[in-house]
């Protein structure tokens, strides 16, 4: 199975950064570096797989490649969310400083928001999903526009605080949120396991879905809400990190060249973590910590997407 | 058989489909004729549940289709649009393997693959089953689609506008299938068509509709009149019998 053997390729590539960023400059302190460095690893591989997975499942039930999750506007929310906090409470706040507490209060936030999005819309028969992204996209916007305005309001030494936050990262993800996070995500994909099926006939398009038999209405309501967990779940862990996924996917159709499923959310969960392992490596040995991690997925990934132009082209 | 009794559709305050009760007999090629805007499409979608009624009901074979599961179904109905625009780069045997859905869920069994092996040979797409869909012209397109449907072995079938975007030498392929999957297959076929002549030709029975009624039904030999026509489209049509065809001219 040629399939197969790509999967297995990225398994190997995957399993040997990770290997080699555990490994790299030890300098012998195995009992220090090992479990500092692997809770660290387990944060971007929930991540990484996390964010592969929920843009492979958005862009299937919206039928296009080219929206990523962020369009639900939920990353703006947490934006704001930090924002606020910092601007009425003050960074001293156990809000702040408690990263439990802030995890707990950004994720019920963010699963509110998306509920309420949904009911909003879907009270009345008819509205589809289109109309649903319209609003996250207009709130999304809403959201930074509010949060910049308390940014320029705010004491420059608290904004550094926030724009702390506004780049993902891995550097002090604390130990107990990482299983938390882990427990949840495994609870979530146990339970949508069954419908897993459904997504390659979604990717039809909605009239091929119902006449193959799809309940489409639940199914999507159900692949929704499992977006809207990943998502506010690896946001709150590491901060807004959802540019990686329209990179991820699109990598991984053109990688895996297949409709199924089972196949591309395996691959897109894999060239995550190779995406963001690799890209942490060079954050962290190359860059000694002079850039961050979003500017060299991004650069790496403008430089892709120029190479498939041109490859085109030709 | 399909029944539909006292469906009412509206479109934000348009009425689209305003109180239409029809019935399509078992085993026979059904056309839903009328001009632009009568609610055909509409109705047919009600029927294949790709749209709600806001009134009324629709029943195959004693299956409520608002309430019955959409898995059960899709193993007795299938509809399939004028609009199928693909986003995914498949191949003709991947598209009409889809067909299968309902029965293996996506795992094909032996027996899937043989229904899928009769349907591209039944749309003779053999030599074309591992082409991709983008690169096939409009007519082996919809014959693949067509095909699909066919893999779905459904006892019913329902067409929205099959002819659309056909050359005259495809349209006559597409319409001696449906006749053909009548005849050998007993399928019972219903669908909107534009082109009265091939719904003259080829069809057992119409149902003319108009501004959301059902203005006749019957056979063709019921409807294929100066004066019905008349009353549906709201022009005169000299009617001619060419080879045992009834042949509306009305183009000049």
């Amino acid at each position: 199975m040629k399939h197969k053997a790509i999967l297995t390729v990225l398994v190997i590539g995957a399993v040997g950064l990770i290997a080699l960023y555990m490994t790299i400059a030890s300098g012998g302190n195995w009992d220090y570096i090992l479990p500092r460095r692997g809770m660290k690893v387990l944060a971007m591989v929930i991540t990484a797989s996390t964010i592969g997975i929920s843009t492979i499942i958005f862009q299937t039930m919206t039928n296009n490649r080219i929206l990523t999750p962020s369009i639900m506007g939920m990353d703006s929310l947490y934006m704001l969310l930090q924002t606020a906090l910092i601007f009425i409470v003050g960074s001293g706040s156990a809000f702040i400083m408690n990263r439990n507490l802030n995890f707990v209060v950004s994720v019920l936030l963010m699963m509110v928001f998306a509920m309420l999005l949904y009911k909003l819309l879907f009270r009345k028969e008819g509205a589809n999903l289109f109309f649903l992204l319209l609003l996250g996209l207009i709130f999304g916007t809403f959201f930074s526009s509010i949060s910049t305005f308390m940014q320029v309001l705010i004491d420059p030494n608290e904004f550094l605080m926030i724009q702390d936050r506004m780049f993902a990262s891995f550097n002090n993800v604390s130990s107990d949120l990482v299983w938390v996070a882990l427990g949840c995500i495994a609870l979530t994909i146990l339970w949508m396991w069954k419908d897993l099926k459904y997504l390659d006939v979604l990717a039809l398009g909605r009239d091929q879905a119902v006449n193959l038999g799809v309940d489409y209405e639940r199914v999507v309501r159900k692949l929704f809400l499992v977006t809207a967990v990943f998502v506010a779940i690896s946001t709150a862990l590491v901060g807004p990190i959802l540019f990686l996924g329209l990179l991820v996917a699109n990598v991984t159709y053109e990688v895996m060249k297949t409709y199924r499923h089972s196949y591309l959310m395996a691959a897109s969960a894999l060239i995550g973590i190779i995406a963001v392992v690799g890209g942490q490596l060079l954050v962290e040995r190359v860059f000694s910590f002079t850039t961050t991690l979003s500017v060299i997925v991004n650069f790496i990934g403008g430089v892709y997407f120029l190479y498939l132009l041109l490859r085109e082209r030709s | 058989m399909v029944s539909a009794s006292n469906v009412v559709k509206f479109f934000g305050k348009k009425k689209v489909v305003q109180d239409v009760s029809i019935q399509v007999e078992k085993g026979k090629i059904t056309s839903l004729i009328g001009p632009n805007g009568a609610g055909k499409s509409t109705l047919l979608s009600i029927v294949s549940r790709l749209i709600t009624s806001d009134e009324g009901e629709v029943r195959i074979d004693e299956l409520d289709v608002a309430k019955c599961r959409g898995s059960e179904l899709a193993k007795k109905v299938s509809i399939l649009k004028q609009a199928n625009h693909m986003t995914l780069k498949l191949t003709v045997r991947e598209l009409v393997s889809f067909g299968r859905f309902p029965y293996s869920q996506g795992k094909l069994t032996a027996e899937d693959e043989r229904y899928v092996d009769e349907a591209i040979d039944y749309m003779q797409l053999t030599d074309l089953q591992h082409t991709y869909l983008d690169e096939l012209s409009g007519g082996q397109k919809q014959r693949a689609f067509l095909a699909m449907v066919i893999a779905q072995d459904t006892e019913y079938i329902l067409l929205d506008e099959p002819l659309n975007n056909l050359d005259m030498k495809h349209a006559v392929q597409m319409m001696k299938v449906l006749r053909r999957l009548v005849d050998e297959l007993g399928k019972t076929v219903v669908i909107v068509i534009h082109d009265i002549n091939f719904a003259s030709c080829y069809s057992d029975n119409i149902i003319a509709m108009k501004n959301g009624r059902v203005i006749r039904e019957g056979t063709v030999n019921d409807i294929i009149k100066p004066s019905v026509l008349k009353e549906i489209y709201d022009m005169d049509i000299n009617i001619e019998d060419v080879n045992e065809n009834k042949i509306c001219v009305y183009y000049a």
